[in-house]
């Protein structure tokens, strides 16, 4: 089994993709949907890294990132982040709190995994 | 000074232009020369029989030889200037300038006027794209759907021994994901024809209501007579959608029930008569929201002094907006919270006068009464619902007229309001530098 990659997404049919993408290169893919609980989800999950869309229900990928990175357990956790904004504004705010990589949607399946695999490879 | 000022210079640019001597219109009008000159040099007043004489020798109206038809103008032009202060406009000379060049004076007014206009288009449509929730939601759809069908098909294309199962499922969400970005672009392209006019386009039920009540002057005359019913108005009004339509319902059966409390004709005396909606609650016995509603439906004399209103509820959201020119009420999102409307729902059944400058180029003054009521409980046991209302009433003339009040500083929302260290802003402003 490869490494264990956390996918907080609520689309199911884009998390249906990046899993199979995800899956077939051998990498152990969990999903969640809902930003109220992700963060403890994470913190009981400890995956390798995560995927994080920032419009979620209840919780913004955002505050979720923040939340992650005030806890010494998931300060250093690889983030790769998704979203609909690609405005200059919306990156360096991912990057204030502390994004490792940063996806504008729509995104190519080779760019997702090309930084999966870079991200959790660095671990 | 500024009548006789005006009027001096007006004479001689009017004789200027006949080719007229100062000696031939003096003699024409029985007076010497050397008068003539004071006056045209506004060193004297003039008025009465001279004054229409020289305006039969200069073949022009009296009153355009006086200041007192451009008194307009020239409050315009003062306020262009007072906009752009680093032009360094001689104000003390625009009576002159406006007597002189009448035209490029009123060049000068307009292209105010037009620049006023062009920003208040700019804030609606930059309020609209920033919170309006349906473009946001719209296009968060459109995206969504994209990067479903651009990351399933490029593995339904890639994968060569993709099995039957996922191939399958691939395919169904393919066909589900086309037909959410088919109708979503739908949405998208019928809503952004109706945003094409910035002013008028309406994209919720109460835009659309509030369209009608601005094409009917928000004084509904059959209502008035009670030659109509509610149900009568709403199959009347041509609303589209059917929220519209009910809101519409709504509405028109308060203005029915606030008519039978307080006849138009009792409003009007009363308002001309007291200027105060407290008083006239207290002699007539109705609450003061009732009031304010029904000074707000009063006949416009000038569409430039209309009276505003304002409704929210109590977690702030506007539900009814009446605009008072040159009084900027966000469309979308959050007003002001400095508005007395909100401080009235801080303060329920306390009546709150106020005299407030919004901030825009202009700084127009206004004076608005609010209160914040409970609505009737519909059973025993129910949740208090609160109401504010807040009546918006132009101060002519703005600091002029009122140079001993200091108003209270407000805005219209953090987003477009320019003013720096505001204790209550939510948000920074695209407008930097004051716009």
């Amino acid at each position: 089994m490869g490494k264990h990659v956390l996918l907080i997404e609520d689309e199911p049919n884009i998390i249906e993709a990046i899993r199979f993408i995800l899956s077939r290169d051998g990498w152990s893919v969990d999903t969640h949907s809902d930003g109220a609980n992700a963060v403890e989800r994470v913190q009981s999950m400890k995956p390798d890294m995560i995927i994080l869309d920032v419009m979620l229900p209840n919780k913004s990928g955002y505050d979720i990132l923040r939340d992650l990175r005030d806890d010494p357990m998931t300060a250093k956790l690889p983030v790769l982040m998704l979203t609909a904004r690609g405005q200059t504004k919306d990156r360096e705010l991912a990057e204030r709190l502390g994004v490792n990589q940063f996806i504008t949607k729509p995104f190519s399946n080779s760019d997702i995994l090309a930084s999966v695999r870079t991200l959790a490879g660095a671990q | 000074m500024p009548r006789s000022t005006l009027t001096g210079s007006r004479i001689r640019d009017r004789r200027t232009a006949k080719g007229l001597k100062q000696a031939d219109l003096a003699r024409e009008v029985g007076i010497s020369p050397s008068y003539l000159n004071l006056i045209e040099h506004n060193r004297r007043r003039i008025g009465g029989k001279l004054l229409i004489d020289l305006s039969r020798v200069l073949e022009v109206e009296a009153s355009q030889l006086t200041e007192g038809t451009e008194a307009a103008l020239l409050n315009r032009m003062r306020q262009a200037a007072a906009d752009t202060p680093k032009a360094a406009a001689e104000d003390d000379r625009s009576d002159e300038f406006a007597g002189r060049f009448p035209g490029w004076a009123g060049l000068v007014a307009a292209q105010h006027d037009r620049i006023a206009q062009l920003e208040r288009t700019v804030e609606t449509l930059t309020d609209r794209l920033t919170h309006d929730p349906f473009l946001s939601t719209s296009l968060y759809d459109v995206v969504s759907s994209v990067t479903s069908i651009r990351s399933t098909s490029s593995i339904l294309a890639g994968e060569e021994e993709l099995d039957a199962e996922w191939q399958g499922r691939f395919l169904q969400n393919l066909d589900n994901d086309s037909r959410r970005l088919a109708e979503s672009s739908q949405a998208l392209v019928a809503y952004l024809d109706g945003v094409g006019d910035a002013q008028g386009g309406a994209s919720s039920p109460q835009e659309e209501l509030e369209a009608y009540l601005l094409r009917n002057g928000f004084h509904l005359e059959a209502l008035e007579q009670g030659t109509a019913t509610p149900q009568d108005l709403v199959a009347d009004a041509g609303l589209i959608s059917e929220p519209a339509q009910i809101l519409a319902l709504a509405y028109f059966t308060r203005y029915q029930n606030d008519a039978a409390c307080l006849p138009m004709a009792q409003v009007a005396a009363l308002w001309s008569e007291m200027r105060d909606p407290a008083a006239m609650a207290q002699s007539t016995g109705t609450d003061i929201a009732t009031v304010l509603r029904r000074i707000a439906t009063l006949p416009d004399a000038d569409p430039e002094t209309r009276v505003g209103l304002v409704a929210c509820d109590a977690s702030g959201t506007l539900t009814f907006r009446k605009e008072s020119p040159g009084f900027s009420i966000p469309k979308f999102g959050a007003a002001c919270p400095l508005w007395p409307l909100y401080q009235a729902l801080t303060r329920p059944m306390t009546p709150i006068e106020a005299v407030v400058e919004q901030a825009s180029r202009t700084a127009p003054l206004f004076r608005c009464y609010a209160i914040a009521q409970p609505q009737q409980p519909t059973r025993f046991g129910a949740p208090v619902v609160i109401e504010a209302t807040m009546l918006i009433l132009p101060l002519e003339g703005s600091h002029q007229v009122m140079p001993k009040v200091e108003p209270q500083l407000i805005g219209s929302s953090c987003r477009i309001c320019p003013r720096d260290g505001c204790s209550a802003r939510r948000e920074p402003s695209i407008l930097a530098d004051g716009f």
